[in-house]
């Protein structure tokens, strides 16, 4: 009954895109509990972008499988994706549309109950009052983070996809939407799996780490292990140590 | 309401909101209907006025064609450019990763090209009644059949050209423009099939279209439903639309087998 108290199983995930190349993913394996933070972490090229477009079924594995709050995401992903959601700086909500509209938009795709005050709570929790009726394009990039969080949250999800979720942010925006974060966390209970290259934010809010390295973990543990075992004073140091090849930990 | 269809309506909520919000995407779609009918009218007013009899009832069979050719036009450009908005607007990854099912996806893209649709040929419409004395309606009620089987046409050749987009990327966007004016010589919009070459004619009548415009100009000219070339359009639709929709879900699962969803604008 591991379902229960996993919100997320990854086994063996292998992706390759082509047969004269190395696989982008090469047999990823992990689980993440419900209530957990899990960093994904690895320099450009790793596999994080690759192994989430897999996990919320925008790529298909070449082999492997991945099961998301009980469903199996290669026959019944759309179950999954009610009941998690995700953020990314690289994907853009509908620009012209006011925020408003927006998250009705996403309401009604994921159908939330209640949506107008839903739409009222994230709006008041996030502060996007001030300019939730102007169009999505016109928010500065600290305002626009909210608001892909803000969509990100709409169906309360219990496992959320975080990709660089403070990425172009100052450091004020920055910490104060992790601190939104970890309330909506402790508020639910919710599996949040975060790729990050701001290591004092995975330090602060992930329980593991995963570090990726041409698709594999090469690594893995708390933040704070990691950084005891390598010897280091920071994450980022043992990021660096990995991602060079300067320095290899031993195995967790 | 159901959840499909909640979510059905929040793809049709987000396109509404977005021509809400921009004016000149809603006259871009009255615009060319409403150009073409006032060309294609002064040209028939001309021909009435050079040969009386003859061109009267040609210039019936010229208005009806421009009008219902534009039906089948701005279905088919109606769901190719909702779907290409969100690839502009970078939304496609959100779309693809919400509970929204390819089926409803494709429905919504359906409703909307419905509303562009009307938005564009009913103007044009109004437009033949009081400039040219043209009634649509003087088709009786087949008219409505017409309309609908050259709205599922476009509706089969949208879903052929969003494969391409899939499989190409946005560099095939300009097919949602293009691809119909490409099936018009075929198409019979004009002059019947019969004026085709034979070794094409085989060619036209494979198409929807064709089978419309020979019960359109039998409407006008004849005064009778042409059930035979209605029966045809209407089978030919459900060919077609059973062919593209099978290579819509095959150029998708496609795509997130090769990863194009992740960059498709690109």
């Amino acid at each position: 009954m591991r379902e229960v108290t996993q919100a997320l199983i990854v086994e063996n995930l292998v992706k390759s895109y082509a047969a004269d190349r190395p696989p982008a993913v090469d047999g990823l394996s992990f689980t993440l509990a419900r209530g957990q933070t899990l960093g994904l972490l690895g320099g450009n090229g790793a596999g994080k972008t690759t192994t989430i477009a897999m996990l919320l079924g925008l790529l298909v594995p070449t082999s492997g499988r991945i099961t998301a709050l009980g469903h199996d995401m290669a026959t019944d992903r759309f179950a999954a994706l009610a009941r998690m959601n995700f953020s990314s700086p690289y994907i853009s909500l509908p620009h012209r549309i006011s925020v408003r509209e927006n998250l009705t938009v996403y309401g009604h795709l994921y159908n939330v109950a209640g949506l107008k005050r839903r739409i009222a709570e994230l709006a008041e929790e996030l502060q996007l009052t001030d300019f939730i009726d102007r169009p999505a394009g016109e928010l500065s990039a600290g305002q626009k983070t909210r608001v892909a969080l803000a969509k990100a949250l709409i169906n309360t999800p219990e496992l959320l996809l975080l990709d660089e979720p403070t990425a172009s942010l100052d450091p004020d925006t920055g910490d104060w939407v992790r601190t939104g974060i970890e309330r909506y966390r402790e508020a639910t209970g919710c599996a949040i799996l975060l790729a990050s290259h701001n290591m004092g934010e995975v330090e602060r809010l992930c329980g593991h780490v995963l570090m990726l390295k041409q698709g594999r973990v090469v690594d893995e543990g708390a933040p704070s292990d990691l950084v005891a075992r390598y010897g280091r004073e920071d994450l980022e140091q043992v990021f660096l140590d990995i991602a060079r090849g300067t320095r290899v930990g031993e195995a967790a | 309401m159901t959840d499909s269809l909640r979510r059905v309506w929040g793809l049709v909520y987000r396109h509404l909101a977005l021509y809400r919000r921009s004016p000149p995407r809603v006259i871009e779609l009255m615009y060319w209907p409403i150009l073409q009918m006032i060309v294609w009218g002064f040209m028939t007013t001309y021909l009435a006025g050079v040969q009386n009899n003859v061109a009267s009832a040609a210039a019936g069979v010229l208005l009806g064609g421009v009008l219902l050719w534009e039906a089948a036009l701005r279905s088919q450009m109606g769901f190719s450019i909702s779907f290409l908005e969100e690839i502009w607007s970078r939304n496609l990854g959100h779309i693809f990763v919400s509970p929204l099912r390819p089926g409803e996806l494709v429905a919504g893209l359906m409703a909307m090209s419905v509303l562009r649709t009307l938005i564009g040929v009913v103007p044009a419409i109004l437009l033949a009644w009081l400039l040219y004395a043209f009634n649509v309606f003087d088709m009786g009620p087949a008219m409505v059949l017409f309309f609908t089987a050259l709205i599922l046409m476009g509706w089969a050749v949208a879903l052929g050209c969003t494969s391409l987009i899939l499989r190409y990327g946005a560099g095939a966007e300009s097919l949602a423009w293009s691809v119909l004016f490409g099936i018009a010589p075929f198409a019979a919009v004009f002059y019947p099939v019969s004026t085709l070459p034979g070794w094409l004619q085989p060619i036209a009548l494979s198409l929807p279209a064709a089978h419309v415009f020979e019960g359109m100009r039998a409407a006008l000219m004849e005064g009778r439903v042409a059930w035979g070339h209605l029966a045809a359009a209407y089978a030919l639709n459900a060919l077609w639309l059973a062919g593209t929709a099978w290579l819509f879900m095959r150029q998708l699962q496609q795509a997130r087998t090769r990863g194009a969803l992740l960059n498709i604008g690109e």
